[in-house]
Order: structure tokens, then sequence, then C-alpha cells
């Protein structure tokens, strides 16, 4: 199908782009990408990436919107307070490009729902804000063999990388195991500046488009990291590891599962 | 000797080990800290005996869980 004038014009920034061009926003409407928690990071990559024109966009969040999310996830606006994030992230999306098909799960992402979750999607965006969700969509994508996003922000920092199959380590090679609860400090408790959701989730949003368009150099095998008080981005070389729980040559993870947040024990939940 | 510490050179003494460096460099939350050395991980139970040498370069990599 041709565009229509309309999309040429909404379209034109990306289409005169020659790594993008009429053939990598076909891709883009082709495309569907699930972002999970539609909170800091979440926000500023599914307004991307719908104004990016991304056909289909799956938004999972089982919180509503609160007054202490205005202050970076800039998806949610005050007259939104109350409401379920996804249906607020969803009117918002949907106010930047009508055409973007928005699906919203308004639940928490578990290992009962996340492989039927992430099934459906080409590409995924982690935006939750806990380990053992963190390590969750990791093994689910591992398993499932689905690029992902990784990302997480805390005060004036953040990171992220790309996990992209058989061609780079994934995120538990890295970090191997959550630390215990409240071991490392979350937002919640030392904070973040806002805008650090809106530079690491418009990366994230970054590598999805550079993903689906097929185009430069992902995150894959390097963490990026970001010092914003330094100004300072550094891209850390990430090898594999070989004794990876769920990529590795002889993995013990097989199914994805869920780890119990208590404070001391961080075993496996199964 | 020189080490490579997240990207800044610095001269240290011969014969430090990862875990010394961890404790030299004050390193935030250094029990849930995954090392590289020249690119390649360091189990955290070797961080005790693992030696450095001259030229070595060294990362950090901290865990961070926020996002919303
Ligand atoms: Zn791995």
């Amino acid at each position: 199908m041709a565009f229509s004038n309309e999309q040429l014009e909404r379209y034109s920034r990306h289409i005169i782009l020659k790594e993008v061009g009429a053939k990598g926003q076909k891709k883009l409407q082709a495309a569907k990408v699930l972002i999970i928690g539609a909170g800091g990071l979440g926000a500023p990559a599914a307004l991307y990436l719908a104004a990016a024109g991304v056909g289909t966009i799956g938004i999972a969040d089982a919180d509503a919107v609160d007054l202490s999310n205005l202050q970076r996830q800039v998806i949610h606006a005050t007259p939104d307070i109350g409401k379920a994030k996804v249906c607020s992230a969803k009117q918002s999306m949907q106010a930047i490009n009508p055409e973007v098909q928005v699906n919203t799960y308004q639940c928490f992402v578990t290992a009962a729902n996340v492989m039927e979750l992430v099934a459906d999607y080409d590409f995924v965006l982690d935006g939750t804000d806990n380990f053992p969700a963190k390590f969750l969509i990791n093994d689910a994508c591992v398993l499932s063999a689905k690029p992902f996003s990784h990302a997480g922000i805390i005060r004036f920092q953040g990171q992220l990388m790309t996990y992209v199959p058989g061609q780079g380590p994934c995120y538990r090679c890295a970090f191997q195991n959550p630390p215990p609860a409240d071991a490392v400090p979350t937002c919640r408790q030392a904070g973040v500046i806002g805008a650090m959701g809106g530079v690491i989730g418009s990366l994230q949003a970054m590598e999805a488009v550079k993903y689906i368009i097929g185009q430069g150099d992902l995150l894959c095998g390097s963490l990026l990291t970001f010092d914003a008080l330094k100004m300072e981005f550094r891209k850390i070389k990430l090898p594999r590891r070989d004794t990876c729980a769920v990529c590795g040559s002889q993995p013990t993870i097989l199914a994805a599962f869920d780890y119990k947040q208590a404070a001391c024990d961080l075993k496996p939940a199964t | 000797m020189k080490l490579t510490v997240a990207g800044n050179l610095k001269e240290f003494a011969d014969g430090l080990t990862v875990a010394k460096l961890i404790e030299l460099e004050q390193v935030e939350t250094p029990e849930y800290i995954t090392v590289s050395v020249n690119d390649e991980f360091i189990a955290s139970d070797s961080f005790e005996s693992h030696v450095l040498a001259d030229g070595d370069a060294v990362e950090f990599l901290y865990f961070m869980g926020g996002g919303r």
C-alpha cells in the first residue's frame, strides 16, 4: 500500500532520511513494540514511538497515575491523576498519532503472562522500576528469542543495553542475579532527575527504531552509561558470560519465573 | 603500575587485587558490583585473588533498578 498525502507529510522528516526512506517508514508501520512500564522510561519511549508511526504499540502497567509521577512521566498530565496509566498513555499517544494501534495491558507482568505478552511483539522495551521485573523480562526475551532494550535510571545516572538473540550478551550475563530487596536504592528512595527518563527512555526508543529499520549499530554487547552531573556518556564493552544461567552454554533457567521480593531470600520462587 | 579504571588512567602499587581496588575506589554497593577486566567478567568470588597487571582496563558495572 502507498502512503496517503497526510502520511507523507506526517513522516516527511523520516522519509527524507536515506537510512529510513519510504521503505523504513513502512517497516515502522508494520512493527509491533511492547513497552513494559508506562513511567519515567516508558513515557518518552511511548510518545516517540507513537509519533514515529510504529504501527502497533503494546503498553503494560498495573498502576494508576499518581501526583508524584508527573515530575518525569511526561505522557501523563495533571487531569490524569487516578486514571489507569495505560489508559492515560494511550490517550496521549493517540492524540499525537491516531494511526497507531495501542494495546493496553493493565496488569503486573509476571511469569504467568510474560511469555504470552512478548510473543505478539517484535521488540520489547523494559521500562520497569524493579530488579525482579527486569530479570523476568530478560529471561522471557532470551527464552523467546526476542530482542529487547534494558534500561535503568537513578539520581543523575542512567544506563541501557540492547539484547539481540544470538548476537550478544543478555542482562543476566552482566548482572547475574537481582540484588536483595533494598540493597540497592530505588528511585523512590534515592530520587531521580525527571529529564533522566527523557534521555534514557528516548535512547531506548532510538534502539527500537534502529532495530526495526535495520540501520546502525545497536547497544548489543555494550552498556551505555550516562552521568548527567559529569555530562558524560560511556560505552562499556559487555562480554557474554558462558556460564550465564539463561543464555549460557548450559542454561539452568528454562522457563520464566518470578523472584519473591523477600528481604533476604532471593532464590528463584519456583 | 598503571590501570585504566572506568576510563581513567591511574597509578597504583603493584600486586593490587580487584577487591583492594574496589576498596580504594570507594565503589558504591561493592557487594553487588560486576567487574570486568580487559572486557572479561571477573567472578565475584575471585575479587580477593585476582591480581591486576600493569595496563589492565577495569570497569565497574552498577545495578540501576529505577525506571518508573
Ligand atoms: Zn546471558
